[in-house]
């Protein structure tokens, strides 16, 4: 299963290899043309004698986790973040170290040895390491090297009502959505983009745009679904099972209401469900992508994910089919229309 | 300037949603320069023809403003923020959607000041129910506030004079300019205030030689303020340094040689907070040398911000200086 495969490969940001190479395995067939460029973003052309409008659609192939940054006397790791992760998700957690799949555990201390305060407190990182079982540091010097990218031990899969669990969904669904969109034949010059990077800046999608230039580009992302205690419902974002997102702001970017608009009316005309994602928070490569140059209009689409950004997120099945859908339907509807701005 | 500054500041323009802004500044320009084109990001460009060296002046159309994210089952709306906005300075407020909708800002029952955070507010629009918002107001949706414009004589007060006084200045300046030795492109900018978004594609585009940024400025002369410079009334400021930006030496010198040359009040400006278009311009491609004239205003992102007629005449004055003036760098 493409979702479960995904999802189960390591790609912390700066070290998407494997990702970038599973994917370019399973398309270079559909595409006229692949490249991966300085920073690591995969790119494939599907543009060969055709006109129209350029479209870029990205979604980036990086995910959060955890940098080794020291070795201590007796073996353990210490840790830094890399992207956006809260440290009270990380304790306890069951990780891979490294290139070579070095399991590990987030040491916690245990209840018994705490002290009262200490269990309402979140644990710093500075305070968290990771024990890979060394006896001491030249032990774990031979299966770790200073650098090396931790990513969580998750086993991914369907579950529940047409759920799926996993972690990384953030942003490998935007990826398997692209995938499966390059199943299909446009009749537009089309640049699908797997990114790097995104987690600690935006940084793959900065350089694509600018080389790309395209004239339109739409990003494909996971966001939050708070479609759950304590948070009240205006605060949800969005929720599991109502569709695709479509944003109409973040933190980095006001996309054009023309854009929102034909969106809606794509959606609406092909009976396809969608969401509006109720929120401002948060940002996406939309921001970069849109500045670039002398300006590039830009739309998010996004499938919702409970519990983004920690080792375990949820996805509906449907939501993500239902985005392929929507994205299918827009491309189909510029190939008509043109652009809506 | 009075009219112009009062139509100008009653038009709703928040970030994102400039449009009625560009529209009447379109139509305030279209017999006063050779060309107006409008770019991607929504820019508005009004060039005019006049030398060899490429002028950039930006003032941005934008306001700071609201935006709706979710309505509740009795027809409350919920907003994000757009630009930077105090939780405080928008309780009890009245805001303006671009349809003419009209709400008031009320807030959760909270026992403590500090507690009044953006997620406690909620905008009324005399709804009933969801589905009666809905027939007035979208998610999505963008307000500004509402709240008219106030004429004190010297001073005038009104909401989005940041930037709409940048606005005026740039159309005045342009009308009274009358042998241009420049090649000028003055830039309506968009999104400010959520990040100099428009000024970076649009000085992108232009790749000018310089890059002169017409905005707002704080000041320092009102009881217990902070320790700024800049007072009301003392004329055009020259900036030295912002968050966004360390002006250019050269451009320095060039403003404030101009301003003596001409006898035009000015007084320089170091501002600890904030950033203007400036900064944006000053990093596209390989680099543009850029500079700032402020106008000093009081009470700065809140419905009743404050600007004295001689700053604004002096920073009028400036600018036709400039784009007289055969500048080399």
């Amino acid at each position: 299963m493409l979702l479960k495969e995904l999802s189960e490969l390591h790609g912390v940001s700066s070290g998407e290899t494997a990702v970038r190479h599973y994917i370019r395995d399973r398309i270079q067939s559909r595409v006229d043309r692949i490249e991966t460029d300085r920073l690591g973003n995969l790119i494939a052309h599907r543009d060969q004698g055709k006109k129209g409008p350029r479209v870029m659609l990205s979604a980036h192939m990086d995910e959060v986790g955890l940098m080794v940054v020291g070795i201590d006397a007796s073996g353990l790791l210490k840790i830094k973040t890399v992207g956006g992760i809260e440290e009270r998700v990380l304790i306890s957690k069951r990780v891979l170290v490294g290139p070579r799949r070095v399991p590990g555990v987030i040491c916690a201390k245990p209840i018994h040895l705490q002290e009262e305060e200490e269990g309402e407190r979140p644990v710093k990182t500075t305070r968290l390491f990771v024990d890979i079982g060394a006896t001491d540091r030249s032990d774990a010097e031979k299966d770790v090297k200073i650098g090396d990218l931790i990513a969580f031990d998750v086993e991914a899969g369907p579950f529940g009502d047409g759920l799926f669990k996993g972690k990384a969904l953030d942003d490998r669904v935007g990826c398997a959505v692209l995938m499966n969109l390059l199943e299909n034949e446009y009749d537009l010059p089309l640049a699908y983009a797997f990114t790097v990077q995104e987690e600690v800046g935006l940084r793959g999608a900065t350089v694509a745009a600018f080389g790309l230039n395209p004239d339109l580009a739409l990003v494909v992302e996971a966001t939050s679904a708070g479609d759950v205690p304590p948070l009240k419902k205006h605060q949800a974002s969005t929720r599991l099972g109502a569709g695709p997102a479509i944003s109409f702001m973040d933190r980095s970017v006001i996309v054009n209401p023309a854009l929102i608009q034909r969106l809606a009316a794509v959606a609406e005309e092909a009976g396809i469900p969608y969401q509006f994602r109720e929120s401002t928070t948060g940002g996406t490569e939309a921001g970069v992508i849109n500045r670039t140059r002398s300006g590039i209009p830009v739309a998010v689409i996004s499938v919702p994910c409970r519990y983004i950004h920690a080792p375990v997120g949820i996805i509906s099945l449907n939501d993500f089919t239902q985005t392929v859908k929507l994205i299918d339907a827009f491309l189909r509807d510029i190939e008509q229309r043109g652009l809506p701005v | 300037m009075k009219d112009l500054l009062q139509r100008l500041t009653s038009i709703p323009g928040p970030s994102g949603r400039e449009d009625q802004v560009r529209a009447f500044i379109q139509a305030e320009l279209e017999d006063y320069c050779d060309e107006l084109t409008v770019d991607t990001m929504g820019n508005l460009i009004a060039f005019k023809r006049g030398g060899k060296t490429k002028l950039q002046f930006a003032a941005h159309m934008d306001e700071i403003g609201v935006i709706v994210t979710a309505i509740d089952e009795q027809g409350f709306l919920r907003f994000g923020k757009i630009g930077g906005i105090r939780p405080h300075r928008l309780y009890a407020q009245r805001v303006r959607f671009q349809n003419g909708t009209v709400g008031v800002i009320g807030a959760e029952k909270i026992d403590d000041l500090k507690e009044l955070t953006l997620e406690k507010l909620y905008i009324d629009i005399g709804a009933t129910s969801a589905a009666e918002a809905k027939t007035k107001v979208s998610v999505g949706d963008i307000a500004a506030f509402d709240h008219e414009f106030v004429d004190l004589g010297q001073r005038v007060v009104a909401k989005a004079l940041d930037d709409r006084v940048g606005c005026a200045v740039l159309i005045e300046a342009l009308k009274r300019v009358s042998k241009p030795q420049n090649d000028l492109y003055c830039t309506f900018t968009v999104q400010e205030e959520v990040g100099l978004r428009g000024a970076k594609t649009a000085a992108f585009g232009i790749e000018p030689d310089l890059g002169i940024a017409l905005d707002v400025t704080g000041t320092g002369d009102t009881p217990e303020a902070p320790k700024l410079a800049m007072k009301l009334g003392q004329g055009a400021a020259i900036k030295i340094k912002d968050v966004s930006l360390i002006t250019h030496p050269q451009v320095k010198e060039l403003l404030s040689t101009l301003a003596e040359q001409n006898g035009i009040p000015y007084q320089f400006e170091v501002l600890p907070f904030g950033g203007t278009d400036a900064g944006a311009i000053q990093l596209t491609k390989a680099g543009i040398p850029a500079g700032v004239i402020s106008i000093p205003c009081r009470y700065l992102h809140s419905p009743s911000e404050m600007v004295d007629l001689n700053d604004v005449e002096a920073a009028v004055r400036l600018v036709v200086a400039t784009m007289e003036h055969p500048v080399t760098l």
